[in-house]
């Protein structure tokens, strides 16, 4: 009893102790330096396009962090179109409340670069998200889609094994696009290694789920035989799985494709066998990325255009077998999130 | 041309250049390219094709009472788009369908009434409505670009239906087209509609109600649209609204268009578009055995359709007598 009493009194001082000593916390720089450095600056991303899994998710993380510290985020829809973006951004670059920094999701290695370029000489920071562009961005963050192709050619070839007919056929996005490029190339780097793999076609979807079925179809029809096909993005994606289907080879091709990690778009597919193998983006670590990265350079007291980092997005092909409760992000549950407020 | 719709063969038009151009690349293919002459890739190359087909089958309509109908792809998407996002938030599929099929009939009917009654030009009015539909629907009905069909229901099951292990929107295609046949050549309103489109002004003054029927044609493009995307959405098992800014819509236009259907409108029928699509269907798919990439295709295609075009100006060259008002 008296031992519970004096450790009692011993804890009670310890508390007085540590509550008395306010002192230490009001002594750290931090947080002031912080507040001061990013207090009211604006933040703004232009995506392809509003209404996919990857703008509606980096927005979502975007906005909390950009909230919390007390900026203003904001974002432009140009719904695909090359000319709108392009329009948002001058118009962004042109406006009174012209943003700290820009987030462009761009659509191809040239349009936007000088826009960029004067944003930066108006001092506006540049950061380039997932697609990379000929453009020295402060920075630019995203997969590196020539190691993304090697792993989604690895991971084809495991579904294949060793006693298949080692053909590969490749569902292409289109030539233009810096993602569908370095992500051919960073495959056909693979296979170079595996000379027993061969690709048999490598047809072009323009991104379309329509054309890549149709292709897809031709496909198997030339080489019933194909044990593995690689589509370029999951968007699409769903036209080559459902020319597997009606071809009446589930199971018997697998496909690999890649993605934003969402759950109705990625896991729920590698859980009823539509993908054998997805290349998922991390992306709350690649928002967060993008967070930590903003918050750098809105503290660095360097004019915009001086850096240039790149910062890749830990990518991982998963299959059903390695599926996880958090594999993916739900998307569903971010917008009811968002609608709670 | 004689009675309207059957082929002149002594004189050969842009219909007969395009159909020899389509069998001579089918003939080549089926020499060249091993695999082509298949079953399996014949009904590829018509499925390919299906959901293009009809939609050109409703322009066809449209064309041939001298107007057009630009916002076919976005009703097309936007209504389907809509119908999904209505069964995955929980409204009974028996409502939503309503609700979408009361909203297809809608802009049909506001296409037609602004044209026929307000005087406006039709490629401004559909260019408008088709706009304000995805602008609409997007915004304010769905959340996402891509809306997923739920699992099990009708739209899912009628993708996998199969007769002969023929795909339905084959047979859909192909029953859409005979409709339409029976319509234009049969029914005193299909005859109306060849008078319509080659002299409006003469067309009403003998008595032909001219702008009741303007209204529903533009309702019937509208209707096919709907079913073509109720197709899409069938073998993909989900809708991706992105494709109203494809280049779907002047595919369509072009299907009618290469087939020999003037855009100014009063000639051409279900043939010619049937002709139009043979043609896209042998073509694109010979490219993609070749393994041709698009950069290409759409090179090959383009200049293709322009040789067409050439050779029917230098056989078929246009004059006073040949040529009508309103022309494009």
């Amino acid at each position: 009893m008296r031992l519970l009493k004096t450790l009692m009194a011993a804890a009670t001082a310890l508390a007085v102790t540590a509550f008395a000593a306010p002192s230490f916390a009001a002594d750290d720089p931090g947080p002031a330096a912080y507040a001061k450095a990013l207090n009211g600056k604006r933040v703004m991303l232009v995506p392809l396009a509003m209404g996919f899994d990857l703008a509606q998710g980096w927005a979502h993380y975007l906005k909390k962090e950009v909230e919390a510290w007390g900026g203003t985020f904001e974002t432009r829809d140009p719904n695909w179109v090359v000319d709108a973006g392009a329009q948002a951004i001058t118009d962004a670059i042109a406006s009174d409340t012209r943003p700290d920094v820009l987030i462009i999701h761009a659509p191809d290695l040239n349009s936007y670069s000088k826009l960029m370029k004067k944003a930066q000489a108006a001092g506006t920071y540049v950061i380039l998200v997932d697609n990379p562009a000929n453009f020295p961005a402060d920075a630019f963050v995203g997969s590196d889609w020539d190691k993304l192709g090697q792993l989604e050619a690895e991971a084809a070839i495991k579904g294949c094994g060793e006693n298949s007919s080692k053909k590969i056929g490749l569902v292409q996005g289109d030539q233009a696009n810096s993602s569908s490029l370095y992500q051919y190339a960073g495959i056909m780097k693979v296979l170079e290694k595996h000379s027993d793999f061969q690709v048999v076609a490598k047809p072009d979807s323009n991104w379309d789920a329509t054309t890549s079925r149709n292709v897809t179809t031709t496909m198997l029809q030339q080489h019933p035989d194909i044990c593995s096909i690689i589509d370029f993005w999951d968007g699409d994606a769903t036209g080559a799985s459902a020319a597997i289907r009606d071809a009446k080879l589930d199971g018997k091709v697998f496909l690999v494709t890649t993605g934003g990690g969402e759950k109705a778009a990625d896991c729920d597919k590698l859980n009823d066998g539509t993908y054998g193998a997805v290349v998922m983006t991390d992306l709350a670590r690649q928002s967060g990325d993008m967070n930590a990265i903003i918050k750098f350079l809105l503290q660095s007291g360097q004019p915009a255009g001086t850096s240039h980092t790149y910062i890749y997005t830990l990518e991982k092909a998963t299959t059903k077998a390695d599926l996880k409760p958090d594999s993916c992000w739900d998307l569903k549950a971010l917008q009811a999130e968002a609608a709670a407020k | 041309m004689n009675a309207i719709g059957w082929p002149n063969w002594r004189r050969l038009n842009q219909e007969g250049i395009v159909f020899a151009i389509a069998i001579l690349l089918f003939a080549a293919a089926a020499l060249g390219l091993p695999g082509f002459l298949t079953a399996d890739n014949l009904v590829a190359i018509v499925r390919s094709v299906s959901v293009l087909g009809i939609l050109a089958l409703g322009m066809a309509v449209v064309i041939i009472g001298r107007g057009i109908d630009l916002s076919a792809v976005a009703i097309m998407a936007m209504s389907v788009a809509w119908y999904l996002q209505l069964l995955n938030t929980g409204t009974s599929d028996g409502l939503a369908f309503a609700y979408v099929l009361a909203g297809v009939l809608a802009i049909g009917l506001l296409n037609g009434f602004l044209v026929a009654y307000a005087d406006v030009p039709a490629i401004f009015v559909t260019l408008a409505t088709g706009s304000f539909v995805f602008g609409y629907v997007r915004s304010q009905l769905i959340t996402q670009d891509a809306v997923p069909v739920p699992q099990g229901h009708w739209v899912e099951l009628l993708g996998g239906v199969r007769f002969l292990d023929i795909p339905v929107e084959v047979f859909v295609f192909a029953g859409l087209a005979f409709l339409v046949f029976l319509f234009l050549r049969y029914t005193k309103w299909g005859r109306f509609i060849y008078f319509a489109g080659d002299n409006p002004v003469a067309a009403r003054n003998i008595g032909i109600p001219v702008r009741p029927m303007l209204v529903l044609r533009y309702a019937l493009s509208a209707v096919v649209a709907l079913i073509a995307g109720l197709l899409t959405a069938a073998s993909l098992h989900s809708i991706n609204t992105r494709v109203v800014n494809s280049t779907l819509l002047y595919d369509i236009v072009l299907v009618a268009v290469i087939g020999g259907i003037g855009l100014s409108g009063g000639r051409g029928g279900v043939r010619n578009v049937l002709v139009g699509a043979a043609l896209i269907g042998i073509l694109l798919n010979a490219m993609t055995i070749i393994d041709i990439p698009l950069l290409y295709q759409n090179l090959i295609k383009a200049a293709i359709l322009l040789g067409a075009i050439i050779v029917d100006g230098i056989i078929n060259p246009r004059d006073e007598q040949t040529a009508q008002q309103g022309d494009i």
